[in-house]
């Protein structure tokens, strides 16, 4: 945020803050050892706040839950800015010295009134009342979120709004207050970090506007970076089903299953005139592959570098011999380019890592030696004396105007419902997301047993279940615009009637992604997984006028 | 450069340990003070990482001017104060805690410094007789519940292991009843509240709620109880099955520090891995990030790297 792709603050600060807000983050379950640092601070005297459509594991520590509508997030965001600015616990100080475009941020939220959000949020006027009050009033707030943000077809817009308040209140730049995007995947951070987005280069930085980092590529590598962005995934599937794109190369994803509207994605996967698959494991993609490349697990069986949330890098070591022809990821990347003609030569980790140090200034005193004897670095990390960061922005406190440099900028937003519409033909929500013991498409947690894993089920409201005359475990019909599914039903108290739950964890069983919409945030390429409409059909004939099971599937 | 705000430096306290004069942080306690003097002090119930419960009284040390003994985990020192950690009488007092515990207990899975005490403190835990089988099923004894009195033999905590699920098995024949598995299990850093101690006397035992099968209790699999044992009686299942067959070599065993591979927190793993197989999962009480703590899927996650087709 504010031209830094990674979270502001770090762990330690959500146990030294007075208030802390879990947004769309289910953390109890999905990031549990976050969720320790959250209760040391809630049992130092924090107040917990958590905003999900359900009453989560997390939600049931909270002070206060709001049980938001799916996909009402900037209406409730901005409904509290109004609150606040209308309380007078703005924090104009702050706000003139370190921020633009208030005036019109003020302006857009003027019409959020806490009734009109109660309206548009389903949660009561005074419960947003007390958050907005409770979150500019506190000395020190952490405002956290997940994938409830992140996963709608305006994911950038929901974001913007957060930072808004953040900015709104100064809860950024400070030891306690931050902004803190829980990653989902052990290294989705430093990915980016990394360069591996359409519009970066190694060190985050812009491949078409940084003409520094641009200029230390070219000189390092012998050739000039490419002048544009990329595409991102959602891209490149709309790319295959132009036919513009028809070959690709993927590497530890499996697209075939975790991509929305499966149908359509395994359709462009299968049309592909070329596919590579480089995996640890034999997934649905790498079935659809001309050429399978094993590759050996990056956690457990090479050496390297991840990048957690709290932008700390850590050493990854290898602790097991890899099976049969796995072989390191660096190793493949190496001999393909051999055989296309370029000679990488035959580089360790530590060496790829240290070409890294040299293109990204972020990194540069980050050796694995001081890796190893610190336990990891938070970037920027400039030099080798540099201790890491351990929270961004505080140049926007400076009182030199030279030192807090460009003004972190308002970016209204305005509330825009999802995609894919609830109607009389599709009247519940369906909404996504993980469990404690089970992760993604199951892949890795499907190797070990757990006492706590159930299988899927389609989770709906006691109420609901009791409307629609279907006992608890009884298999069920769901449709959605994009698909049908059969499914078994689980009464679950922490839904409210007109809201389902499933996960994605078991796609060889339930095929979760068959129902979910394909609408993606133009920013982010992130699909709106969070948010479908379906019908739940107790077991009969099958339905009229809807798509057959499997989608468009070949 | 970003900084937290530093707290006021601590004021140094100045106490004396066998004599010899000892400056600490105020807010230390008599265990920091033995410690910084480098003198051994035994310990059973205590972790950096969790606060002190006293359960153990294997740290006791003499204070001038106090009645009793003092438990140095938890008693912080004052200016002045005089400490001796062995005295007869401190000595004594180690020496038949280890008595008592070791002649209930089997502890030959325990940290190798429990057997440097015993040995240390001329502790015979046969002295009270050979052990006796179980009167009664321990889960089974009802509050205020006593037996006879047993005098020809020593009590001991027999009972049938706990295999209940297939993450880690529960051998309460080695407990000591040292509350840390329950401390982590609660306020400390898991807050499940999956197990509590039950029972008076020497009926006490660590139980789930109604003693039900862990599956049916509130348990989540972090496995954050069997990271704090220090007698080996939470154990993986894995090691518990390679024990008994006698394939678990810990001399030959590689401890490997790594990143979960599985949410974005970033949690240090230990990987103990014994002939290319991960056989148990830790993670470092020092690091910031974790404190020792885990999750079901860093804790017991790890099969999917060894699941290999041909194999096993």
């Amino acid at each position: 945020m504010f031209g830094a792709g990674g979270g502001t603050s770090s762990y330690e600060e959500a146990e030294a803050c007075d208030c802390v807000i879990l947004w769309g983050s289910n953390a109890r379950e999905t990031h549990p050892i976050f969720f320790h640092h959250v209760l040391r601070g809630v049992r130092r005297g924090a107040r917990l706040y958590v905003v999900d459509p359900r009453r989560t594991a997390s939600a049931q520590w909270a002070d206060l839950w709001l049980g938001i509508e799916v996909g009402s997030d900037i209406a409730l965001a901005n409904a509290m800015a109004r609150e606040i600015i209308r309380a007078g616990l703005a924090n104009h100080a702050f706000i003139a010295r370190a921020t633009s475009g208030f005036d019109a941020y003020a302006a857009a939220v003027e019409p959020y009134t806490l009734a009109r959000a109660a309206g548009d949020t389903g949660v009561p006027a005074e419960a947003i009342r007390e958050l907005a009050h409770a979150y500019a009033r506190a000395d020190r707030a952490q405002l956290c979120w997940t994938l409830g943000i992140t996963e709608h077809h305006n994911a950038t817009d929901n974001v913007l709004a957060l930072i808004n308040l953040a900015l709104l209140t100064g809860h950024v730049g400070r030891y306690g207050s931050g902004l803190c995007p829980l990653r989902g995947q052990n290294n989705v951070q430093g990915g980016g970090d990394m360069g591996a987005i359409p519009n970066k280069l190694p060190g985050f930085q812009d491949v078409e506007t940084d003409a520094l980092a641009r200029a230390r590529c070219a000189e390092l590598w012998g050739v000039e970076p490419p002048p544009t962005r990329g595409w991102h995934l959602s891209e490149m599937l709309e790319a295959m089903d132009r036919g513009e794109l028809t070959c690709a190369y993927v590497i530890g994803e499996n697209p075939a299953q975790s991509e929305a509207d499966q149908g359509h994605a395994i359709a462009c996967l299968a049309g592909l005139d070329h596919l590579v698959v480089q995996d640890i494991f034999l997934t649905r993609t790498a079935e659809l592959a001309h050429v399978v490349l094993p590759a050996s697990a990056s956690w457990a069986e090479s050496e390297g570098t991840v990048t957690s949330s709290e932008r700390r890098v850590q050493r990854v070591r290898r602790a097991l011999d890899p099976p049969g022809s796995a072989r390191d990821d660096i190793e493949i990347l190496c001999e393909l380019a051999r055989r296309l003609g370029c000679d990488l030569g035959d580089p360790r980790p530590e060496a790829v890592w240290d070409e890294l140090r040299r293109l990204s200034p972020m990194h540069r005193g980050m050796s694995y030696q001081r890796l190893d004897q610190l336990g990891g670095l938070r970037w920027p990390c400039p030099d080798d004396a540099h201790p890491g960061t351990m929270f961004l922005h505080e140049r926007l406190w400076a009182d030199d105007p030279a030192e807090r440099g460009a003004a972190a900028p308002f970016t209204p937003v305005d509330f825009e419902p999802p995609v894919d519409v609830c109607t009389a033909e599709f009247p519940i929500r369906l909404t996504t997301g993980r469990r404690l013991d089970s992760f993604n498409t199951g892949v890795q947690t499907g190797g070990y047993t757990s006492p706590l894993r159930r299988g899927e089920s389609l989770d709906l409201a006691p109420e609901e279940c009791a409307r629609l005359g279907i006992r608890d475990g009884e298999r069920v019909r769901v449709v959605s615009r994009r698909g049908v599914l059969e499914v078994p039903v689980r009464a679950d108290p922490i839904l409210r009637p007109g809201l389902a739950f499933m996960t994605l964890h078991f796609p060889d069983e339930v095929a979760t992604n068959q129902l979910t919409i394909d609408a993606t945030d133009p920013k982010s390429g992130t699909a709106e997984f969070k948010a479908t409409a379906i019908r739940v059909e107790r077991l009969g004939p099958a339905p009229q006028g809807a798509p057959a099971a499997g989608g468009e599937a070949g | 450069m970003t900084a937290r705000p530093l707290p006021i430096p601590p004021r140094l306290v100045t106490c004396s340990v066998d004599g010899a004069p000892v400056a600490v942080p105020q807010g230390s306690t008599l265990l920091d003070a033995c410690r910084q003097a480098g003198i051994d002090t035994p310990t059973l119930c205590y972790l950096e990482t969790l606060a002190p419960v006293n359960a153990c009284r294997v740290c006791v040390v003499e204070v001038e001017g106090s009645r009793t003994l003092v438990p140095a985990c938890s008693r912080p020192v004052e200016p002045g104060m005089a400490v001796r950690t062995d005295t007869e009488r401190v000595r004594l007092s180690r020496r038949l805690v280890l008595e008592l515990l070791a002649s209930s207990v089997t502890l030959d899975r325990a940290a190798p410094e429990l057997r440097r005490w015993i040995e240390r403190y001329g502790a015979d835990p046969g002295r009270f007789g050979p052990p006796l089988p179980p009167t009664h099923p321990r889960d089974a004894a009802a509050p205020g519940h006593h037996g006879a009195v047993l005098v020809d033999g020593a009590e001991a905590c027999h009972q049938p292991v706990k295999d209940d699920n297939p993450n880690y098995v529960r051998d309460y024949a080695r407990c000591i009843l040292c509350y840390k598995c329950v401390e982590a299990c609660g306020t400390e850093a898991q807050n499940t509240f999956a197990i509590a101690v039950a029972g008076r006397g020497f009926a006490a035992r660590i139980s789930t709620e109604y003693d039900v099968p862990l599956p049916d209790s509130a348990c989540v699999y972090c496995g954050n109880c069997i990271e704090v044992c220090p007698t080996g009686a939470l154990a993986f299942r894995g090691e518990h099955r390679m024990r008994g067959e006698g394939t678990w070599a810990e001399e030959r065993q590689v401890v490997t520090t790594t990143i979960c591979p599985y949410c974005g927190v970033g949690c240090n793993l230990e990987l103990h891995v014994q002939d290319n197989a991960v056989v148990r999962v830790t993670s470092p009480l020092g690091h910031e990030v974790t404190r020792g703590n885990l999750c079901v899927k860093g804790r017991f996650g790890f099969q999917f790297v060894q699941n290999r087709p041909g194999e096993g």
